[in-house]
């Protein structure tokens, strides 16, 4: 059994988890306006954007080469790239890192599509816990409705397609999202998630994120020294 | 065949027919004139034959090797970016060989991988962990053992500068390329030693001429082939 530890730093690690279409992402934006505006060292990571690996991903996905096993191992490759060079250094450098979707999206993504669990979890030991884990909740139902309403077109992936759940896009991207919802269920207690309620108004949702950074963390202690 | 670990998922190793034979050693050690020689010996001996290697995949090689032009790959990334590229090559070229009956050649394989993290300061545990999940144990690993000096001559033999990766620069065991390249090759070989028993190498002494070298390996492949024992 592999364990994650948390970090020893000056710095605080908060991670956002989420279904697509469950807000986090805007809800992290504006905790980091918050942020900004009121002068604390803060910064800003997602998911899947390392320079150095990105296209690696892309044509991986775009070319359908990804099994379960490359697909992990690529998004661990683009994760150990942000955590070396830019999420370990804020933390040792006394900074409030915001992380849109942290490990265990990974945790949940490859779990469902059959990738071993501990193995996994192994592969991402190098990083730290984060200080808190908003996992803004929702019935899987409501978010892929708020997603599919545009009625987007999925990517292939996007939608679990690699899963074969099913041959219509729409339905793959329903039950792969279901499945998700399961995974990140199950990790909530193990993890320590604290659940924001995801189906509140926006600025409601925000007020409650707000008040319990304020109680967790010594903001004063973050601020930009003028 | 057998995996170290669980496997991959939905692979079968009963059905690997196939052999798997790992040729490791440093550059210069003579690998790919070995992995040459024995291709041809195979082949025309009538085995159907594909060779593999670290950073071919179709993958990631390229993104790989570009990634090591420029002076931000840090060492997890490193790895990862490493196993990455084996596991592809895992899943799309070894496996299906092995399961039609092909005799595969690696050129490399996870040892390397795993020596010169560990010499880079990384957990061992965590990137063997990564490995023996997914890694086929090999019908035969021969490892051509070469003294750091003559890897030297060898490699400028081949090309008129030191490789940054190869010289272990990026650790900054000495600013001068030179020392670096011989310390971070003495580590490399000193974790080699200590993986030898653990995964069972046949350790092939490469300070000779490459055709002593091949009789060598030719034989010990014969026995391979007739599922005897190939050990020493």
């Amino acid at each position: 059994m592999v364990n994650i530890t948390r970090h020893n730093t000056p710095g605080r690690l908060i991670a956002v988890e989420g279904l697509d279409g469950s807000g986090k992402s805007t809800q992290i934006y504006l905790l980091k306006r918050w942020l900004e505006v009121e002068n604390y060292k803060v910064s800003f990571t997602e998911w899947n954007s390392s320079f150095l690996v990105k296209n690696a991903t892309k044509k991986g996905k775009k070319r359908q080469l990804l099994t379960p096993t490359t697909f992990s191992l690529i998004h661990c490759t683009d994760f150990a790239d942000r955590y070396e060079r830019q999420i370990w250094p804020l933390l040792r450098a006394g900074y409030i890192v915001l992380a849109d979707r942290y490990i265990f999206t990974a945790f949940a993504r490859d779990v469902v599509r059959g990738c071993d669990p501990e193995w996994v979890k192994n592969n991402y030991s190098f990083a730290t816990l984060p200080d808190i884990i908003f996992y803004f909740k929702i019935d899987p139902e409501i978010a892929v409705n708020r997603i599919l309403d545009g009625r987007p077109k999925l990517k292939y992936h996007e939608a679990g397609m690699d899963l074969n759940l099913s041959s219509d896009p729409y339905e793959s991207f329903r039950i792969f999202q279901g499945k998700i919802y399961e995974a990140y269920d199950k990790m909530a207690n193990d993890f320590d998630f604290t659940i924001i309620d995801a189906t509140l108004l926006v600025d409601k949702q925000q007020q409650i994120v707000r008040q319990l950074l304020r109680e967790q963390i010594d903001l004063p202690a973050f601020k930009i020294k003028k | 065949m057998k995996f170290y670990g669980k496997g991959l998922p939905k692979c079968k190793p009963e059905e690997l027919t196939g052999k798997l034979i790992v040729i490791e050693g440093a550059d210069g050690s003579g690998r790919s004139t070995q992995i040459r020689l024995l291709t041809d010996w195979l082949e025309s001996s009538g085995h159907a034959t594909i060779n593999v290697g670290l950073k071919r995949s179709n993958l990631v090689s390229t993104e790989l090797e570009q990634a090591m032009q420029g002076n931000t790959l840090s060492p997890i990334t490193l790895s990862l970016f490493y196993a990455t590229d084996f596991a592809d090559q895992l899943e799309n070229n070894i496996i299906p060989a092995l399961k039609a009956g092909f005799i595969v050649l690696a050129d490399r394989y996870i040892y390397t991988l795993m020596a010169r993290d560990n010499v880079r300061g990384g957990d061992p545990e965590w990137l063997k962990n990564i490995y023996s999940a997914i890694a086929l144990i090999p019908d035969a690993v021969f490892y051509l053992n070469v003294s750091p000096r003559f890897l030297i001559e060898r490699n400028f033999q081949k090309q008129t500068n030191l490789d940054y990766w190869e010289s272990g620069m990026d650790i900054r065991l000495s600013r001068d390329i030179f020392d670096s390249f011989i310390k971070f090759q003495r580590k490399i070989k000193n974790e080699f030693s200590k993986m030898q028993k653990e995964y069972d190498f046949a350790v092939i002494n490469g300070n000779r001429s490459p055709r002593a070298i091949f009789m060598d390996l030719q034989k010990k492949i014969e026995n391979v082939l007739e599922k005897k024992s190939y050990a020493k």
